[in-house]
């Protein structure tokens, strides 16, 4: 791209017209996320009163709640997420095409809340990148809102035209999807279709 | 008259023990084997149109360890009766009441799931609320609140699994 | 009205001149779907449009409550009593606080009883205005959702301003309730209570004399008397079969028997019924509570909590003063036992039979804590109702038997 030279710049600014671009980008992202509400327990009817007239979720661009996780970008956990859910709670998270965030709402799906139970999965991060962690039970709708405006934030950070371009993404928040908090680095950072890796041993508890 | 002085007729002797529970409620104590007659008898003769609840109690490590309950309601008459009967903890078996009650199914499936306990007669007993490949009964006294090792445990349960064949998931 | 009830349920299925005919399809519905009111799987059975079999999977909200009782004991327990059917949570927390007073033999003052009575009610309602709410959206009338969940949010503003916390309140303890209402909080319950009958005369303007409402629901999951009785169906599911069965009258607690009420009962049974039924509990729901705030006014200045030290924390006040006091804290606080024996409490919820069978051995945890969940016999009935009838029959029905996931599955 001549002078401009975007690509293989790996430099915080990577370039003018790649900046410009992921401006663009993340701005359309972040203004329309679509959320995919699952709604597994209590957390979920906090959920379905964001979407209702007083929080009005529909303010930030995200009321197309589409209950097909085909189309949606925006995956809210919102309940307590047990073994027996966790694959569905998994295939769900794989069926919906990037670019996609996770809202772990609530202390069930941050990290099993009040259930330290033989049932119930100890966050949803054991399952999948989660890039925003809302603590209550249930957490009151503004709260959610707050972390959709946070990952409104992080999504600004991300710089998808310049690694389509060839950038690196050794920078904080270009482009990656990993959780921010990793208790098992070989679990919580995989994308891949096993739900756990066959060989690593987290342990108990 | 009191709901033991009600049902008395009804039942005979079959029961081995009567009382009255903290709550105020008629309580009987039955051979298991005799659950199926006791709950008949009651449901025809004393009108108990209902079954509130079939669960179980571990008594562990005292034998024999399971006390399944049973509590019917009589809408006419307005009051409760609470069966017990205690089974051992090897193999513990117990009469079904399903074709009397076709509402307990799910809590027989439920008794089964938690404890082990064996409806003999039931339909469709498998597992309730715990996934159907699950092997322990959670709610014995012996078994942790943690759970026994989840992650190893549900990652052997885990998708490949399912997509092998039937006999080669066994 | 005049049109018969029984509808010819073999025009959905495959015509036998049909190349598929007498194939049967194999549907999962769930555990993730928008009308299933939480995770719950069916698997249906499906002969074109008609339903051969349907067999629900529950579990998949199963939490280890029942366990976790045994290991937390009787007090910690209260929290959890609220994520059971979470859209009601005082009404759980009370059954709960029932069952444990009868073990412990444990008298509630008026004011306590009271204030019980006033927020089981008021829970009442907010389930129902769930139930209108969900069923509205998933049967095609979306407004109904929007409006209902406005109310909701009336109602939470209520809750948070007296207990705290919007939902989830955990306001109820072994004896009484937590803290006093206080003049604020009556008055914002009336002027919500001033406002509400209005409200449910709109729903139902929008609702009960709609042809689209009437044609999904008349006729659509008929349960007979006998039926009902032999799945151990209660509540509403029950009292829309015409049996007159309601705990409060029954088996009163809390002072019930003082409050004048009615018991709406249906007729016929289908999903028609059980929803005038639930729309006319809301408006006895607003009676009762009408009559509670009269009580809170005549009982002002009495005890709200029972004053046994064996099982009610003392006020900070008394316990930062006197050494005795405190004793009683501590011990209650960290070893608080119930007397050996056993006993079953129960309500009257939104959906049924919610009851407590609680076993003690003597000490501060339980030997056993089972919850009778009327969601579960909710759920257990979805096939006997469902068997024959159209695909789009299903989300009515299970709509009307209005069970939540959290208690089905404990």
């Amino acid at each position: 791209m001549g002078s401009l030279n975007p690509a293989g710049a790996s430099g915080p600014d990577g370039g003018f017209f790649a900046t410009k671009a992921d401006w663009l980008v993340n701005w359309g992202r972040k203004n329309s996320l679509w959320p995919m509400p699952l709604g597994l327990s209590c957390c979920g009817i906090e959920l379905m009163a964001m979407i209702g007239p007083r929080f009005d979720i529909a303010r930030f661009g995200a009321e197309a709640a589409r209950f097909s996780p085909r189309q949606c970008d925006l995956l809210i956990v919102a309940g307590t997420l047990t073994w027996k859910m966790a694959e569905a709670c998994r295939t769900i998270y794989d069926q919906m095409p990037d670019p996609k965030w996770v809202i772990a709402m609530g202390v069930c799906s941050s990290s099993g809340g009040m259930y330290d139970s033989y049932a119930v999965v100890q966050g949803v991060d054991m399952l999948m990148p989660v890039d925003v962690y809302v603590p209550g039970c249930p957490p009151r709708p503004d709260a959610v809102i707050d972390a959709l405006l946070k990952l409104q934030k992080k999504i600004e950070r991300e710089r998808p035209v310049e690694l389509l371009l060839g950038g690196d993404n050794t920078d904080e928040g270009a482009g990656t999807r990993t959780s921010t908090y990793a208790p098992n680095k070989a679990v919580a950072t995989t994308r891949s279709h096993e739900v756990l890796p066959a060989d690593e041993s987290p342990g108990p508890a | 008259m009191n709901t033991l002085e009600r049902i008395a007729p009804a039942i005979g002797k079959l029961a081995a023990k009567t009382s009255t529970s903290r709550g105020g409620t008629a309580c009987l104590e039955i051979e298991p084997r005799d659950a199926h007659a006791v709950i008949a008898r009651l449901r025809d003769a004393a009108q108990f149109e209902t079954c509130t609840f079939v669960t179980a109690v571990d008594h562990f490590p005292a034998e024999p360890r399971f006390e399944v309950v049973w509590q019917l309601h009589s809408i006419a008459h307005g009051d409760r009766v609470r069966i017990r009967a205690r089974v051992g903890g090897a193999e513990p078996k117990v009469p079904t009441i399903v074709d009397l009650y076709p509402g307990a199914a799910y809590g027989e499936r439920e008794c089964f799931d938690m404890f082990g306990v064996v409806f003999q007669g039931h339909p469709g007993l498998k597992r309730l609320l715990m996934p159907e490949e699950y092997d322990h009964f959670p709610l014995r006294k012996d078994f942790p609140h943690q759970g026994i090792e989840p992650d190893r445990l549900y990652r052997e349960w885990d998708r490949a699994r399912h997509l092998k064949s039937p006999e080669a998931a066994q | 009205m005049t049109e018969s009830l029984t509808l010819d349920y073999e025009r959905g299925a495959i015509h036998e001149d049909d190349p598929l005919h007498g194939e049967l399809m194999q549907l999962n519905v769930g555990p993730q779907h928008p009308a299933t009111h939480g995770v719950l799987r069916l698997k249906v059975t499906l002969d074109g449009e008609t339903m051969r079999e349907i067999e629900p999977v529950v579990g998949y909200l199963h939490r280890g409550k029942e366990k976790t009782c045994e290991t937390l004991g009787w007090r910690k327990f209260f929290v959890h009593t609220d994520r059971l059917d979470y859209v009601q949570p005082l009404l759980n927390n009370c059954a709960y606080a029932l069952a444990l007073e009868k073990l412990a033999g444990l008298e509630i003052p008026e004011r306590g009883k009271v204030i019980r009575v006033l927020l089981m009610e008021l829970s009442r309602i907010a389930a129902h205005l769930i139930y209108l709410g969900t069923t509205g959206i998933d049967l095609g009338a979306v407004t109904m959702f929007f409006f209902c969940f406005n109310e909701r949010e009336k109602l939470y503003d209520l809750l948070d301003a007296y207990t705290g916390h919007r939902m989830n309140n955990t306001y109820v303890r072994i004896g009484g309730v937590y803290a006093d209402v206080d003049a604020s909080v009556q008055g914002a319950i009336e002027a919500f209570l001033d406002q509400f009958p209005a409200k449910v005369d709109e729903f139902e303007r929008m609702l009960t004399g709609n042809r689209i409402w009437f044609d999904r629901n008349r006729a659509v999951g008929v349960l007979t008397r006998e039926q009902a009785l032999a799945w151990s169906l209660t509540g509403p599911n029950l009292r829309g079969s015409g049996v007159e069965h309601d705990l409060r009258r029954a088996a009163p607690y809390s002072g019930y028997e003082t409050y004048d009420f009615e018991v709406p009962v249906g007729t016929v049974g289908d999903c028609y019924d059980r929803y005038l039924v639930r729309v006319e509990e809301m408006r006895q729901s607003t009676r009762i509570c009408k009559q509670a705030l009269a009580r809170l006014t005549e009982t002002r200045g009495g005890d709200f909590l029972a004053q046994d030290r064996r099982y009610v924390l003392p006020p900070k006040s008394e316990m930062r003063a006197s050494m005795e006091e405190l004793i009683h804290q501590f011990k209650i606080v960290t070893d608080m036992a119930l007397p050996a024996g056993e006993a079953y409490g129960a309500v009257e919820s939104s959906k049924g039979e919610l009851g407590f069978y609680v076993v003690s051995d003597g000490t501060s945890h339980p030997l056993r804590c089972h919850i009778r969940a009327p969601g579960l016999m909710n759920v257990q009935a979805i096939p006997t109702l469902a068997r024959g009838r159209l695909l789009s029959d299903m989300v009515a029905i299970i709509g009307s038997l209005d069970f939540v996931m959290g208690e089905v599955d404990r």
